[in-house]
């Protein structure tokens, strides 16, 4: 099946990578997997100085394949009408690349990959938001998909509920930057810039974002001319996203939707293997080295851990420094966030 | 040319069972609409208390000559969800699939492919046809370029333009207008019927941006696209959808109708729409690929 | 320039950067550092795309100067201006010098640096990123800027990594998360 049998470790370990340094020390951190995109709008982290070339693709296939790790290639937008050959050629430069799989959300990506590259796995991107039976079947059936990320929208007893219905992996998200909507039908950002992860894979298009920090080191973040969010001095602050920006509704002014705040769900780990995951994705290819390499250390050591059958581990306090507005939840796995 | 068609879109508003029996019999007596999509799409928890309104309105609309449509739910979750979303077709009438789900569960027959699919070139549309989708209300944040383009590779697809309405943006897993009562989504008390056109959001600007409804954020303005019968066909479109507001939308379907046949220029048209009570500033950007709350000239 | 004595010393060419004036000669062996380095890894600039054109103001807020970066290949120059004129950039990231420095190295995360406010950006924040982005890609170890390579370069960096270790200990920034490892293949 996947790696989990060749290394016992309850979980396959799949982590982010936006540069080849990234990459690297993903792999070095004990990655069991790294994804990764191009340097284009086929992928969701389409940011200035982020992502690969498929020269750098091959080579970082060649690096994490020579240290025993896999490389999972996110081709998980939405083609634009006219230029889905962009997409196509994506899918074809990944599998060239020698990708262990291709992640995908597009009706297109996913015909062209199933039809053209039938040779190399496919994972249903969290972009599909395909978070029903009946969804994943159609995904499956009509490509072929293997394993599915699952939309940040499940508690823990759903996914177990829903690993019960269906025939493929299931992968979640444990760490990092949180979609409060559901991933993939959110059209916040357009409506603001228009751009958005789904028309060009930018959630708050950086050259629409404005920073200003008043005297008094007020910061406020402006998105599209907006003031979506305003921290004291020295308060810590997080990404210029609707979905974690300050509004007023009936007369009161807060976080309507989530505040600033990072996933994680290292305490959950247990309660995720016994749901039946194969996989568990930390969120980041927008960030640095550091990051990757401090959280795939600690989330390696807490699945090698269980694995060894020892008692839950709590990441909290190692990694707050690394979580936006230098806090954490463990968002939808518990019910009581709806 | 074909006429152009006009449609009304599901309601996407907590509307009490009078209110929704109200609404749809002006429509169906008076209002110059072709077709009307009925069901909910936005809260299952909503679904018990609408249900029963439905026989008699399709009854109604059905004397009344409009087609009916039946919308599925954009994010079925639960069990009673997914049983509700797969015997939708036992009633007979044309679907529209707003969540990928609906195309496990149902026997392939022609749907309408609904905005809430991530349908965004026409490859998807290709793969949807391959599963029956006759019709194309595409997402709205799709720019009319991309729609046209998808169009033109799909000249047997019917294609339908969100064309009135606060534009819906974004689901979530977590219920805001319970969250701004300070309530759950499991005990929301149904807060949502507060706000028939949606709940008010503004900035810290003090500037009014979005609307809260459920689950679902839409935006403050209301997209009104005055575009003609000719620059319609140009692009493909041969229906536009109306979304339910509280405002007239029998005032609103005429003034589209006059736009249609030609009895009113795209310019008194938006005059006289946006003369109306609309539930927010009007907007088309989105269309010209720009941030989607502004109106430019398309 | 390669050697230092002491640990407890900042390395030559950060301690290059806190001397006072004169600015001029500080300019021209930093622009005739970032040009050699640019020389010799034009994928970068690459990574940088239009950015490339953009003077990026770095302003360390614990120095009394700022430095206007130019990363247009042969081009590329390093202004060293008082810290109140370095307006003249399209985007400006500000922050101690040692923040500054780790986030060069990839010592420190950005995002997390921009959370905990330790950094503040303004001005075009996708030129920011871009930088960011690409200095992360750089691995900018002070042997790989100075264009150091083999046992000298490892000597280079673990010295320079043990006084900026100390140094962010003696002035209480946060521990590095990381160091940027010289043995990475390319």
């Amino acid at each position: 099946m996947s790696l989990q049998a060749e290394t016992a470790a309850p979980f396959e370990l799949v982590c982010p990578a936006g540069t080849p340094a990234a990459l690297r020390a993903a792999v070095d951190a004990g990655a069991h997997a790294i994804y990764c995109g191009f340097n284009n709008e086929t992928n969701a982290r389409n940011f200035p100085g982020l992502n690969f070339s498929e020269a750098e693709m091959a080579k970082g296939v060649d690096y994490a394949h020579r240290h025993g790790a896999k490389v999972l290639v996110a081709i998980n937008t939405f083609a634009r009408a006219g230029s889905v050959e962009i997409w196509q050629r994506a899918v074809d430069a990944a599998a060239e690349a020698g990708a262990d799989a291709l992640i995908a959300a597009d009706l297109a990506v996913l015909e062209h990959a199933a039809r053209h590259q039938p040779g190399t796995r496919l994972h249903l991107s969290v972009q599909a938001a395909a978070n029903t039976p009946e969804a994943i079947r159609f995904y499956t059936e009509t490509f072929g998909v293997k394993r599915v990320v699952l939309p940040r929208v499940l508690s823990v007893e759903e996914i177990a509920r829903l690993n019960r219905e269906i025939a493929v992996e299931t992968e979640v998200f444990v760490f990092g930057g949180l979609c409060v909507m559901t991933e993939g039908r959110c059209a916040l950002s357009s409506h603001a810039t228009g751009k958005s992860p789904n028309l060009t894979g930018v959630c708050s298009p950086p050259d629409h974002v404005a920073y200003e920090e008043n005297a008094d080191g007020t910061l406020l973040a402006r998105l599209g001319g907006f003031t979506i969010d305003r921290f004291a001095a020295g308060e810590p602050a997080g990404y210029p996203t609707l979905c974690k920006g300050q509004f007023s509704a009936m007369g009161k002014t807060g976080y309507l939707f989530e505040d600033p705040v990072s996933l994680n769900a290292a305490a959950l780990l247990p309660a995720l293997r016994d749901a039946g995951v194969t996989a568990l994705k930390i969120e980041g290819r927008q960030r640095g080295k550091a990051y990757v390499s401090s959280v795939v250390r600690a989330f390696r050591r807490a699945v090698d851990a269980l694995a060894r059958g020892e008692p839950e581990t709590d990441l909290a306090g190692e990694l707050a420094a690394l979580a936006e507005g230098g806090r954490q939840t463990t968002g939808a796995y518990r019910k009581t966030w709806r | 040319m074909t006429a152009i068609e006009l449609a009304i879109g599901p309601c996407l508003f907590n509307w009490s069972p009078e209110h929704l029996t109200d609404f749809y019999a002006r429509i169906a007596d008076e209002a110059p609409v072709e077709r009307v999509y009925l069901g909910e799409v936005v809260c299952g928890k909503r679904m018990p208390f609408s249900d029963p309104v439905w026989p008699r309105v399709i009854e109604r609309l059905d004397r009344a000559g409009k087609t009916v449509v039946l919308s599925s739910l954009a994010l079925p979750a639960t069990v009673r969800e997914r049983k509700a979303m797969a015997g939708l077709a036992e009633a007979g009438l044309p679907l529209e699939f707003n969540d990928m789900s609906m195309l496990a569960t149902t026997e392939p027959g022609p749907f309408v492919a609904g905005p809430f699919l991530n349908v965004y070139n026409e490859a998807a549309l290709g793969a949807l046809v391959r599963h029956g989708a006759s019709d194309w209300c595409p997402p709205v944040e799709v720019p009319l370029a991309s729609i046209a383009a998808v169009a033109r590779a799909h000249p047997q697809v019917t294609v339908e333009l969100f064309a009135f309405g606060r534009l819906p943006l974004a689901l979530s897993g977590r219920c805001y207008h319970a969250r701004a009562h300070g309530l759950s989504k499991d005990s929301c008390q149904f807060v949502c019927e507060k706000d028939p056109d949606g709940m008010n959001v503004a900035t810290l600007d003090k500037a009014r941006f979005l609307a809260v409804n459920g689950i679902q954020t839409l935006s403050d303005s209301c997209q009104v696209v005055t575009l003609g019968p000719e620059r319609l066909a140009e692009n493909g479109i041969s229906r536009l959808r109306l979304s339910p507001h509280t405002v007239d939308m029998v005032a609103v379907a005429r003034a589209y109708r006059d736009l249609l046949d030609g009895a009113a220029s795209e310019a008194e048209t938006e005059a006289r729409l946006t003369a109306m009570n609309l539930p927010g500033p009007p907007c088309n950007a989105a269309l010209a690929g720009e941030a989607g709350w502004r109106q430019v000239a398309l | 320039m390669t050697r230092h004595r002491d640990c407890g010393e900042l390395p030559p060419v950060v301690a290059l950067l806190t001397k006072p004036l004169p600015r001029r000669p500080l300019e021209l062996i930093l622009t005739r550092l970032v040009r050699q380095f640019v020389e010799r890894r034009p994928e970068l600039i690459e990574r940088l795309g239009p950015t490339a054109q953009v003077p990026i103001a770095v302003v360390p807020t614990d120095l009394p100067h700022a430095f206007i970066v130019n990363l247009d290949g042969p081009r590329s120059r390093i202004d060293v201006v008082a810290s109140d004129q370095a307006t003249s950039a399209a985007a400006r990231i500000e922050g101690p010098l040692l923040i500054l420095l780790g986030l060069f190295d990839g010592s420190y995360d950005g995002d997390a640096a921009f959370f905990s406010r330790d950094i503040a950006i303004e001005g075009a924040t996708q030129h920011v990123l871009a930088l960011r982005n690409t200095l992360e890609e750089a691995d900018l170890t002070p042997a790989e800027f100075a264009g150091l390579s083999g046992n000298l370069a490892e000597i280079v960096n673990r010295r320079t990594a043990e006084a900026l270790g100390l140094a962010r200990r003696l002035l209480g920034a946060p521990a590095a998360d990381i160091r940027a490892t010289p043995e990475h293949g390319r």
